[in-house]
């Protein structure tokens, strides 16, 4: 099987590579880059991607599955399809599953089911059995069974004690410690606190609830030497709590969403339900202190908290209805047209943000454009105007803030283990 | 001159002719209400649903009330709690609501922004009963009337809300109409009681109640809600009576001419003392009646709006 992309924008930070070529796949691998003759080339696919990009397959380190437990809000295969669709050629999926990823048979259940799939799905496992923050999980057996990182997402480690344990515990194998981090006893509400909560006389949950556990688990971090990675940082002040301790050589990361660094909290006025998240989406000022540490590097990579729900429990009374929103197929346009079209980062920088760095979180291989490589690609087009729709998505739910929402920036393909997603759908490359 | 919107989904920016005209209508009502016959046929033939997800008897039985006084029909639905433990979703109760053909629904709801969603799956005319700690606009109307009946305006009035305005649906409302109506507004009750950048709408904050009383020709205490848990935002009801209660000597202390509001129910020896309760100082009981007339006129308004 041959496949030759004619006219890309070969683009990869990591070797500095940055060159306009074309480039020949055989049965998956990279086969040669260059000003290749078509003609010389027999039995040759041929795809014309003249001004498109093509850079190392992009990677989201925080999405949710749903399976087990919820198939009908999404599954593996479904999720999959859509990070494929969204340009993603691998995934990181959180543990909060019933039953939660704290044992090797759930770890094995999903990559049984992600096998067969373009995208590679890289399980999360849980901190504390049954993600209750009282007992470690088997953190070997899930080492062991795939497992790439540790969370109790959807909640915060408990304990500082069991914290503490638990990234002692993950030195053993350099495991990251992924922190959903929320002071429960400060976040019994239902959006930022803030002058906009106060006007829609909604339970509100302060940006200190998020600090508070950032600070915690950043001298937690330094006493054992661990490493922990801050998901979706929401919050200015826990921005400047990484920042501070990356100077101190801390082994401190973090992720911010789209939404966080797109939405203020005044898009709640219309107590859609699209727009409750768990961190809340914040002030003005947290919105542009997420650019900042986007530019400045304290954070490190962008991931979407894809978090699909059933319309039902969505369309809910405010306070009542789930937290959380899908983001696998919304994330690369709304990168490109926040972050890139904005001028707060160029398009190395999202490389590195949306493929290179989340995947040196978890200690996984970085795809290399090289001849010779497996050929683990996402070509997009960063100046495609499209409008946002989501009765078009592949995920099986649509939650989203952003229907309807015109964009710029799309995934044209992404290739992966021999196979290419095109045109919705896949073929052999 | 109709109302500006077909719904009262709350008083923020709602215009001050709109206030106006629903204060003046409510005057006419008012009048209703002493004849014999305390009944007009302005709305008959409407049909109106009381949607009511939390208790509150006082308040439904002034809108039903207010509906009987108008001729309307009048069915009530009343469920606590959250519909998604109880089966049926919300969106279906109002799409089974729908089905029975209502020309308007007055809903109470514990969750803020439910009547604005409302307006999003239902034609109806929508009229806020208090949703969450948001909003509760027929009550700031109320006691807007209340205030003008008896002090003659509104129009340079000092008002300060009292108590737990955190958790108050008639804060917000009273805020937004008396700035709206040109009077002073502030807010007098504990820190851990006074949301969040509150004074960004134009109001004053005290935690000294003498100095309340004693510069405000009005005083709209709220309730202390007794159920909220104990210590969390006061350390407990009789600090609060002693620091921020209104008592007689105080009043007499301070500012015998002031007026005191109270949306009610009152937990006597809490936001208020037994004499201040019953006392010449307070209009509570005429903001009762005074609620059927705003009410009548609300839906008179809206249900005949073209
Ligand atoms: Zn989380």
């Amino acid at each position: 099987m041959k496949s030759l992309f004619k006219g890309l924008n070969l683009l990869d930070p990591e070797q500095n590579l940055n060159l306009q070529a074309d480039l020949l796949i055989e049965d998956g691998i990279i086969k040669s880059i260059g000003d290749i003759n078509q003609k010389e080339i027999q039995d040759c696919e041929v795809f014309d991607f003249t001004g498109m990009y093509c850079v190392p397959g992009l990677f989201d380190m925080h999405v949710h599955l749903r399976e087990p437990g919820r198939e009908d809000e999404e599954t593996v295969q479904t999720g999959c399809n859509a990070a494929a669709a969204g340009g993603f050629t691998g995934v990181a999926c959180m543990p909060n599953t019933s039953p939660a990823i704290d044992s090797a048979e759930v770890i094995n259940l999903i990559l049984g089911k992600a096998k067969n799939h373009l995208v590679d799905v890289f399980p999360v496992g849980a901190v504390t059995s049954g993600r209750k923050g009282e007992g470690l999980a088997p953190i070997f057996e899930l080492v062991e069974a795939g497992a790439v990182a540790f969370s109790d997402d959807g909640t915060v480690v408990k304990t500082s004690s069991i914290l503490r344990s638990a990234m002692e515990y993950c030195l053993m194998f350099g495991s990251t410690i992924i922190e959903h981090c929320e002071d429960e006893s400060m976040a019994d509400g239902a959006m930022n606190e803030s002058f906009t909560s106060t006007q829609l006389g909604l339970p509100s949950i302060p940006t200190i609830a998020e600090d508070i556990i950032v600070a915690r688990d950043i001298l937690v971090a330094e006493y054992t030497g661990g490493k922990i990675h801050i998901a979706h940082i929401s919050s200015k002040k826990s921005v400047e709590l990484v920042r501070e301790a990356k100077k101190k050589g801390i082994k401190v990361t973090c992720e911010v969403t789209p939404h966080h660094f797109s939405l203020n909290d005044e898009y709640v006025k219309n107590f859609d339900t699209n727009y409750k998240m768990n961190p809340p989406l914040r002030t003005q000022a947290d919105v542009e202190a997420m650019i900042e540490g986007l530019k400045d590097g304290t954070i490190d990579c962008i991931a979407s908290d894809h978090a699909p729900h059933s319309i039902e429990e969505k369309e809910m009374e405010f306070i009542y209805a789930p937290n959380g929103i899908i983001g696998l197929e919304t994330q690369l346009a709304l990168v490109i047209s926040e972050l890139y079209l904005k001028k707060h980062l160029t398009l190395p920088q999202i490389v590195e943000k949306l493929s290179i760095n989340p995947r040196k979180i978890l200690g996984l291989n970085i795809p290399k454009i090289s001849e010779g490589e497996n050929a683990n690609l996402t070509i997009f087009d960063p100046a495609k105007i499209w409008t946002i729709d989501i009765n078009q998505f592949k995920s099986k739910s649509r939650n989203s803030p952003f229907d309807k929402k015109l964009v710029t920036g799309k995934s044209i393909a992404v290739i992966n283990k021999g196979k290419m997603y095109f045109e919705n759908s896949f073929r052999l490359v | 001159m109709p109302l500006s919107s077909r719904h009262l989904l709350g008083l923020q920016g709602v215009p001050k002719e709109d206030i106006q005209l629903i204060l003046d209508t409510a005057t006419t009502f008012r009048e209703v209400l002493e004849r014999p016959i305390k009944k007009v046929p302005t709305l008959q033939g409407k049909t109106i649903c009381n949607l009511f997800f939390e208790n509150s008897t006082r308040t439904r039985l002034s809108f039903e009330l207010a509906q009987k006084r108008l001729s309307a029909d009048t069915i009530n639905f009343t469920k606590s709690g959250s519909s998604a433990s109880k089966g049926e979703t919300f969106k279906d109760t109002v799409k089974n609501i729908e089905a029975m053909k209502v020309d308007m629904i007055v809903v109470r709801h514990e969750s803020s922004g439910v009547p604005h969603y409302l307006t999003r799956i239902s034609n109806a005319n929508i009229i806020n009963a208090g949703d969450g700690r948001h909003e509760h606009p027929t009550q700031a109307l109320l006691d807007m009337y209340s205030i003008r009946e008896r002090l003659g305006k509104i129009d340079g009035l000092k008002v300060c809300i009292v108590g737990d305005i955190a958790h108050s649906r008639v804060a917000l409302s009273n805020i937004y109409g008396l700035i709206s109506l040109g009077a002073k507004v502030s807010l007098c009750g504990p820190a851990t009681m006074i949301p969040k950048d509150i004074q960004r709408l134009g109001v004053t904050i005290t935690h000294n109640i003498d100095e309340a009383i004693a510069n405000n020709d009005v005083l709209n205490v709220l309730r202390i809600q007794l159920e909220r848990k104990a210590g969390t935002n006061i350390p407990t009801l009789r600090e609060y009576h002693n620091y921020f209660g209104i008592t007689s000597e105080r009043i007499k202390k301070n500012n015998p001419d002031v007026l005191i509001l109270h949306p009610g129910p009152i937990n006597r020896g809490v936001e208020l003392s037994s004499e201040v309760a019953d006392g010449p100082f307070q209009i509570i009981l005429d903001q009762v009646t005074n609620g059927v007339a705003i009410r009548m006129a609300v839906l008179y308004l809206l249900g005949t709006r073209p």
